[in-house]
């Protein structure tokens, strides 16, 4: 209905394939492709028209390529029954995608140092990324993160487009043992970073804003918060972010996200309702709260 | 061919029977991304509190087979912000509004129903009376209890606009449905919506916890659809003359075909719009095209079908 708003389509799938521990799916959608800018996310159907697994999967695009007539990749695990039937897909079959949803990454007006973190498959939004970075004249280095070897996403790539690539596995059988925020700090002080893009899982989205933050420089942070939409109605992904007005509120990660601010995100009180959001119980609010609520448009 | 979609609650006239279920549309605007809010017969809007609602700490879902569990708690801006943000925002698009309501007391219900009143181009209240994420401590909803229930109803009708229709949104987690639903009517509601979710759990096998925070979420999906069309074929049966908009599980054209002949005469579309956000403008199609390949003139024809063997339609 719109020129930038996502579109539902059918499409069809190009090719599905391994790599290393995950699979990618390419698909035709030209409109989502045109669209598409880094951050931003599918929700893809599963199982089939008439299927009992009812609820669309969210997943990252990790590229968009104009041959083929515009096509989308994303990035997947087999963890259940929806993962497994996608796995399962081939050349010329039917995918119903809904897309690019979600506020994508900010990107610096002017040529900066960025430092991009990963986790596992969290990784596969920052090559995109890396790009347009890079078309700005940004300096990218990568740090990227992961239990095993086999779950570190596109080293190869990582080397490929970054000015330098660090790799952390928890085993040690890839780069550094230990966590990428071992690292994190001397790969900031070394590409004299001004900024972090991160994206992966909660614990480690927080763990990262803090190393951020004792180097004094910002952090985008796009946060995994299970969701059954995608599109802002169904209110199931929230996550307690503070506003530059200081209020705190339930945010919805899918639309008003997955891309926010890390030191406005409350990662301490993810899984609750912070005392002083808005609209906790008991809450009081002031009349300018209420007032910036009212003049606050949505997604 | 083309069918007559009119549809008729009380004294509220629909273009034609496909709305949305309240709390699985917003107020309209995401799902005009996808399709012309304006194309069907009205939006139900998420049900609105007096004031701010945080809702309830994630998680907040978990998928089930043919369904999913749900436990937002209500989270919302309040009323202002509605009537002042969403409501003008729907109607702006030529959307028809069935303002759902939810109030933490009898009290809080009155004054919610003379606020919307007062707004200007509703056409509708509905009233959350069984909203499982919304109970108080001891678990218990409104409609647990027909008398309740009543009072709540007579409250929203004695502070509405009189000639604004009046929906009492039924449980189906009740000893006997029709009873709540006379109730409802004797207290004066215009119409009935029903069923809202049934309360149910779900515990993750491998933490061995309940899957959604708080234990207790409501289920919504394909899978309540038999329990939908039960509530409303008993009450159409009891209650003949009492409109009603049949929701739960509506997936396809067809389940709209079922809900009517059970005895609704609008069917809301709900958790299916979170799985496919054109879901509304597709069920309408195909609803219509339902009808014209069977070669029925007039949907309302269709209401209570199913309880006249032998005439068919």
């Amino acid at each position: 209905m719109s020129d930038n708003g996502p579109v539902q389509v059918r499409c069809p799938v190009l090719n599905v394939r391994r790599v290393d521990a995950y699979y990618a799916i390419t698909v035709v959608a030209p409109g989502i492709a045109e669209r598409f800018r880094s951050g931003q996310f599918v929700s893809v159907s599963v199982g089939g028209d008439h299927s009992s697994t009812l609820l669309r999967r969210p997943f990252a695009i990790h590229d968009v390529k104009p041959d083929y007539g515009g096509t989308v990749e994303f990035l997947f695990s087999v963890r259940g029954t929806g993962t497994a039937w996608l796995a399962e897909r081939r050349s010329r079959d039917l995918l119903d995608v809904v897309g690019p949803l979600g506020r994508p990454f900010p990107l610096p007006r002017d040529p900066v140092n960025c430092v991009l973190v990963g986790g596992g498959s969290g990784s596969a939004p920052l090559f995109p990324l890396a790009q347009s970075l890079r078309r700005r004249g940004c300096r990218v280095d990568f740090v990227l993160g992961a239990a095993s070897a086999d779950r570190v996403f596109s080293a190869i790539t990582a080397r490929r487009v970054a000015e330098t690539a660090v790799f952390t596995t928890d085993d040690g059988s890839f780069g550094t043992r230990g966590r990428v925020t071992d690292v994190l700090g001397r790969v900031i002080e070394e590409a004299r970073s001004d900024v972090v893009y991160a994206c992966g899982p909660m614990p480690m989205l927080r763990a990262v804003t803090a190393v951020a933050g004792t180097h004094g420089i910002p952090v985008q942070v796009s946060v995994e918060e299970t969701m059954a939409c995608g599109t802002g109605i169904c209110m199931t992904c929230v996550v307690p972010v503070v506003g530059d007005d200081g209020i705190t509120r339930m945010v919805r990660s899918c639309v008003d996200g997955p891309v926010f601010r890390g030191e406005q995100v409350r990662f301490d009180d993810v899984g609750s309702i912070p005392f002083d959001a808005l609209g906790a119980p008991g809450w009081k609010g002031s009349s300018a709260a209420r007032a910036a609520e009212s003049a606050r448009d949505i997604a | 061919m083309n069918a007559d979609l009119r549809t008729r609650l009380g004294g509220l006239d629909l273009p034609n029977p496909v709305v949305t279920a309240a709390g699985c549309a917003g107020a309209g605007r995401e799902l005009a991304q996808f399709f012309d809010v304006a194309q069907i017969g009205a939006v139900t809007t998420k049900s609105v509190m007096l004031e701010p609602h945080a809702g309830r700490p994630a998680p907040r879902m978990a998928e089930t087979p043919s369904g999913m569990l749900s436990t937002t708690g209500m989270q919302g801006p309040g009323v202002d912000v509605f009537l002042q943000r969403d409501l003008p925002w729907l109607l702006s698009r030529g959307g028809r509004a069935i303002v759902s309501i939810a109030g933490a007391g009898v009290g809080e219900f009155g004054e919610l129903a003379r606020r919307v009143s007062d707004a200007e181009g509703v056409s509708a209240i509905e009233v959350n009376l069984s909203c499982a994420n919304h109970a108080d401590p001891a678990g218990r909803y409104f409609a647990d209890d027909p008398a309740q229930a009543a009072a709540v109803v007579q409250t929203v009708r004695s502070h509405a606009r009189s000639d604004l229709p009046v929906l009492a949104k039924l449980s189906a987690d009740v000893p006997d449905v029709v009873d709540l639903a006379g109730a409802c009517v004797a207290a004066r509601a215009d119409g009935l919506t029903m069923i809202n979710t049934v309360r149910g759990m779900a515990v993750d096998s491998r933490t061995l916890r309940p899957a959604v925070a708080g234990g207790m979420g409501g289920l919504s999906g394909p899978a309540l659809r038999p329990i939908a069309v039960g509530c409303v074929y008993r009450v159409h049966e009891a209650l003949p003359d009492v409109p009603i908009i049949g929701v739960g599980g509506v997936r396809t054209g067809a389940d709209v075909i079922e809900f009517m002949a059970a005895g609704a005469s609008a069917v809301a579309v709900g958790t299916v719009n979170f799985s496919d956000p054109s879901a509304c403008a597709r069920v309408l199609r195909e609803f219509t095209e339902a009808l014209d390949a069977r070669g029925i003139a007039r949907a309302r024809d269709l209401v209570g079908a199913a309880h006249r063997p032998g005439t068919g339609v």
